[in-house]
């Protein structure tokens, strides 16, 4: 056996660069969100429900485009003395109404089973025959129920989006103060979140939504206009603060205990730099995760209060004033309330996958058979 | 003659992952006998833990695919059924873990844990069990057993837990104990404690003993038999004795020259293996530690078989360097580093 | 134990006042404007508008009127401004309903949720957990009212059958068998959501346990996988799902189930509370949410101390 004349002639590098090229690779430390990247990246159900999502985005900001090219009209335009052509018969936009069986819309005689009185019916669902206008048929007005789908989704995601980002970036803000400075000001804080914890969320929201609804809002130098749909959003941005922030609160009160928040501090860090640049980024993968979350459920709350009179205020369309406007009818036009719903159902589904998704990637733990 | 109890046959046990196959176990093999204590020694990602969890055949899952045989008293573990190893856990084989705290449920009481131990394979009833259980306390060396059968994991102290463990994993008279680092979360002075105490119940047990631990400190006084693994592969294996006065591979020798000792001259520095752990995905060709060892020349991109190269009946090792050579050379780094130039 | 009590007691009723007096804010200091007007209606002479400030008390600084507003609540003497019906009378009235929905509902979502859960984390990866997360993701996902509207629709009004009733509540103590039919639809529109919910936090509640040491410590124990599931795995993953169960199931039945009742017109008393919100009407309001903030800080309370029986770490020794 041959036997190396002194020690040196192997050194660290030498050994090193052998090690790569027989292949031996060295374990190569990989960064926490690069890891989480790759385990999304290979989630093909969550980024097709990412995908969904941006889809339904799309297609409401492209509200006007259908609204001019396909339907032709706008989401406010009542039409009801118009007529459609469907399929080569001219059919009202809305019709007569009188005693009807409310199952068949035929004329029936009063005091029958099934017969109630209809004011007037409009017209259901053309689908493909007729033209593009009122695909999904016409509301009790006469107006276009596709295209204030269209407009309605782009109300109802501007007040969830926007909702969702106020209260995230509130939550944050009060969770890194309370967490951080804790003593009294925690106390407050928790007291704060408490307070609105023994609140029902939806009682809240729909109190200070009727109420602002009234005459708008015109305090702390803001003056909005009580149609505006900046009420619901900062109504329902309020509304879940607690719900974001007592968690975070206590994410950001365990890392405070730990060593590199006291090294931080022993080395003059500013508390400003610590809450931003050591705390916040390690809460980040849980804020990504409500942010999406949250957004879902405040596409929720948003169409629940506007059912309710307490959100978006008519003649605006949201998808939740959109059912509201269809209950009445439900019977006969099912698809003015389905519609809408459906619509809520898709993008607070494909929402709440990506969430999902993203909560696997940033935080694996289920015992999943690995293809190989 | 000592009655063999297990005898690990080259046993391999690779998990698939999304990075590749981790060939975590790569062919190993010892045997145990009754009333022998076995130190199994070496770093993170050496697979000594998971040779033990296999022992036990608690690596088993979807993504585990197991080689070679674990004969327990001539029974292949590997081959049998999950609802027949339960049988075996615990009753034949017992194991205690590193973290006490976590490894005893919070909310039962250490007492209710023991007898659930107990009851698991021997059909006797509650008041019986807890009396046990409390006999088992008073063993281990916890005061007020009586009264302390009934309390919480988070009212014992970090050594106590560990002995409350040891109890629990005895409970059923195991012929061996596998005990995975129990010294390693515990502070020094309790360390010795703990050490002393397992010594002392291997003999009033009759049990085997199977230590793991990446500190050859730990496992000097009381084990019989040493094991040195390295990613995943028996890399030196003798009487403890021969390992600790004549070691023949440089990574042995890098692992005795990071202990500080109290017996020989103070060196400037500890000796500190440079380099890190090979990849259990791409392991190196040859020679799995000749990326980081000093003396390592062109044989070593040859994988040497785990063979006796000394005198000495029963001391095997994993290098190709001469005997000779090897006791020359190796003081440098057992001793340290000094400030006389090599 | 004891002070404990007194504390978490004291608190509670801290917060019930600091509850009341932000309804009082919300309705009397944000909107602005002039809530005699608003009472006195579209047609109101400027007399009748000053006769209803005066005999409402709404020219008094608002601090009287809070303190007013308090003494007639516990007095029991509270009065809509619209109807003029005692609106503890009316909260009384809604509540057997209300009752009967929130319990029924839980009952179902709490066994359904737990099921589910297990047997999701049980099969995980397997096509059981696969169809079930599918179910409880669009479970969540569906508005509760618009469920409800849709339900009626196919299940009452005629799109698929007219096997329910369409609404509406009937005592138990008039007819148990059609108690148990009007309620039928509302309780599992209700529940939908909290079984997809609650199935879901248990699924991950559960797979993350089964990582923990202890298991790995009761499976070297040589326990069967069904004792470790249900003595180990289960008793640390169900305390979490203990804790939601008591605050949701306190703010249903403090009102939080106002959508589903308005759908099916059970004139509970989230009901209530949705018809005096759309007028504008502040006795009744602060009535229920008084009630609602008593149910949630109650249960709260009790949350807390089941918590505490159920993990020995957190007692107060």
């Amino acid at each position: 056996m041959a036997q190396p004349a002194t020690e040196s002639e192997f050194t660290l590098d030498t050994a090193a660069e052998l090690a790569r090229e027989e292949g031996g690779h060295e374990i190569r430390g990989r960064s926490p969100w690069f890891l989480a990247w790759r385990r999304l990246r290979r989630n093909k159900i969550a980024l097709a429900a990412l995908l969904l999502f941006f889809l339904i985005v799309i297609a409401c900001l492209l509200a006007p485009v259908y609204a001019h090219r396909v339907a032709d009209t706008g989401p406010n335009a009542n039409h009801p003395l118009d007529k459609v052509n469907v399929n080569g018969t001219q059919v009202s936009v809305l019709s007569q109404g009188g005693y009807l069986n409310k199952k068949t819309l035929q004329p029936c005689s009063t005091g029958g089973n099934d017969c109630k009185l209809f004011s007037s019916i409009p017209i259901g669902p053309t689908w493909v025959s007729g033209g593009g206008h009122f695909v999904l048929g016409a509301d009790s007005n006469g107006r276009d129920v596709a295209v204030r789908l269209l407009y309605g989704g782009r109300v109802s995601l501007f007040v969830g989006v926007i909702s969702s980002a106020i209260c995230v970036i509130l939550a944050i803000v009060l969770a890194l103060v309370a967490g951080y400075f804790g003593g009294w000001i925690d106390f407050v804080i928790t007291r704060f979140f408490d307070l609105f914890f023994a609140f029902p969320a939806v009682l809240l929201g729909i109190a200070l939504g009727s109420a602002l609804a009234i005459n708008g809002f015109h305090h702390f130098g803001l003056n909005i206009g009580s149609g505006s749909i900046w009420i619901p959003t900062l109504v329902i941005s309020y509304v879940l603060i607690p719900y974001v922030g007592r968690p975070l609160r206590g994410q950001v009160l365990s890392l405070r205990e730990k060593e590199f928040i006291e090294a931080a501090i022993s080395q003059g860090a500013s508390p400003l730099r610590i809450m931003f640049s050591e705390l916040l980024p390690n809460v980040a993968s849980s804020v990504l995760v409500f942010f999406t979350l949250i957004i879902a459920n405040n596409i929720v709350l948003e169409a629940a209060l506007s059912f309710l009179g307490a959100g978006v205020q008519p003649p605006t369309a949201s998808w939740g004033t959109l059912i509201s406007d269809g209950e009445t009818l439900i019977v006969t036009r099912p698809w003015l309330s389905l519609a809408p719903g459906i619509a809520i159902v898709l993008t607070v589904l494909a929402l709440n996958v990506f969430g999902d998704g993203l909560r696997d990637a940033l935080d694996p733990r289920a015992k999943v058979r690995v293809e190989h | 003659m000592a009655e063999r109890l297990l005898d690990v046959e080259d046993l391999a046990v690779h998990f698939a992952t999304e990075d590749g196959l981790v060939r975590a176990v790569d062919g190993v093999s010892f045997g145990l006998d009754r009333g022998q204590v076995l130190g199994i020694v070496g770093e993170s990602g050496s697979g000594k833990s998971v040779t033990a969890m296999t022992l036990m055949g608690l690596t088993r899952g979807v993504n585990a695919k197991f080689e070679g045989a674990v004969r327990y008293q001539g029974k292949d573990l590997l081959q049998i059924s999950d609802r027949e190893m339960q049988d075996y856990r615990g009753n034949e084989i017992g194991m205690i873990f590193q973290d006490p705290m976590t490894s005893l449920n919070p909310v039962y009481r250490v007492g209710e844990q023991i007898v659930e131990a107990i009851r698991a394979h021997d059909h006797v009833d509650r008041r019986r069990a807890r009396r046990r259980a409390v006999e088992l306390l008073k063993q281990v060396g916890i005061p007020n057993p009586e009264s302390r059968v009934d309390d919480f994991p988070h009212q014992f102290s970090g050594g106590m837990r560990q002995r409350a463990m040891i109890a629990m994993a005895l409970s059923c008279n195991p012929a061996i104990l596998i005990a995975d680092e129990p010294t390693t979360a515990l502070d020094v002075t309790i360390q010795a404690q703990i050490i002393e105490l397992i010594g002392r119940l291997k003999d009033d047990f009759d049990s085997a003993v199977i230590m793991i631990t990446h500190d050859l400190g730990v496992v000097a006084d009381i084990a019989d038999e040493i094991m040195v693994m390295y990613a995943g592969r028996v890399v030196e294996r003798g009487a403890t004795r021969d390992v600790f006065y004549d070691p023949q591979m440089p990574y042995t020798w890098g692992l005795l020259g990071s202990i500080p000792r109290l017996d020989r001259p103070r060196p400037e520095r500890l000796y500190s293996i440079k380099g890190t752990p090979p990849s259990l995905i791409n392991a190196p060709r040859g020679c799995k530690f000749r990326p980081r060892c000093p003396h390592a020349f062109d044989k070593c991109m040859e994988e040497p078989k785990l063979e006796q190269r000394v005198e000495t009946a029963g001391h095997l090792d994993r290098c190709w360097l001469d005997v000779t050579f090897k006791r020359e050379h190796r003081d440098a780094m057992i001793a340290g580093e000094s400030t006389e130039a090599a | 134990m004891l002070t404990f009590l007194i504390r978490r007691v004291i608190g509670a009723a801290l917060v019930c006042l600091a509850v009341t007096f932000i309804v009082f804010v919300i309705f009397i200091v944000v909107p602005g404007g002039d809530p005699a007007q608003r009472i006195a209606g579209k047609n109101a002479t400027q007399q009748n508008i000053i006769n209803i400030r005066h005999s409402w008390g709404f020219d008094q600084p608002f601090y009287v009127q809070y303190w007013d507003m308090l003494k007639k609540m516990f007095n029991g003497d509270l009065v809509s401004y619209t109807s003029q019906q005692n609106v503890v009378g009316q909260i009384v009235q809604g509540m057997p309903a209300t009752f009967s929905l929130t319990i029924g509902a839980g009952i179902i979502w709490l066994f359904f949720g737990i099921l589910v859960g297990v047997i999701s984390a049980v099969t995980a990866g397997r096509l059981s957990d696969r169809l079930i997360t599918v179910f409880a993701l669009i479970g969540i996902s569906m508005p509760v009212f618009w469920l409800g509207i849709v339900a009626r629709y196919y299940f009452a009004e005629g799109g698929i059958a007219t096997v329910f009733p369409d609404g509406e509540y009937y005592p138990i103590s008039q007819n148990p068998a059609q108690w148990f039919w009007h309620l039928l639809l509302p309780w599992v529109v209700l529940a939908v959501l909290f079984i997809g919910f609650y199935g879901r936090v248990l699924r991950g509640n559960i797979l993350d346990a089964i990582n923990e040491d202890y298991v790995r410590t009761a499976k070297a124990k040589g326990l069967s996988p069904r004792r470790i599931l249900i003595k180990h795995v289960l008793r640390t993953s169900l305390i979490p799902i203990v804790t939601l169960f008591g605050l949701d199931f306190a703010g249903v039945l403090g009102g939080g189930a106002i959508l589903t009742e308005t759908v099916f017109d059970l004139h509970g008393v989230g009901q209530y509370a949705a018809q005096s919100i759309n007028n504008f009407d502040l006795p009744p309001i602060m009535g229920v949410t008084m009630y609602g903030a008593f149910f949630i800080v109650t249960f709260s309370v009790l949350v807390d101390l089941f918590y505490a029986y159920l993990d020995p770490r957190i007692r107060p020794s």
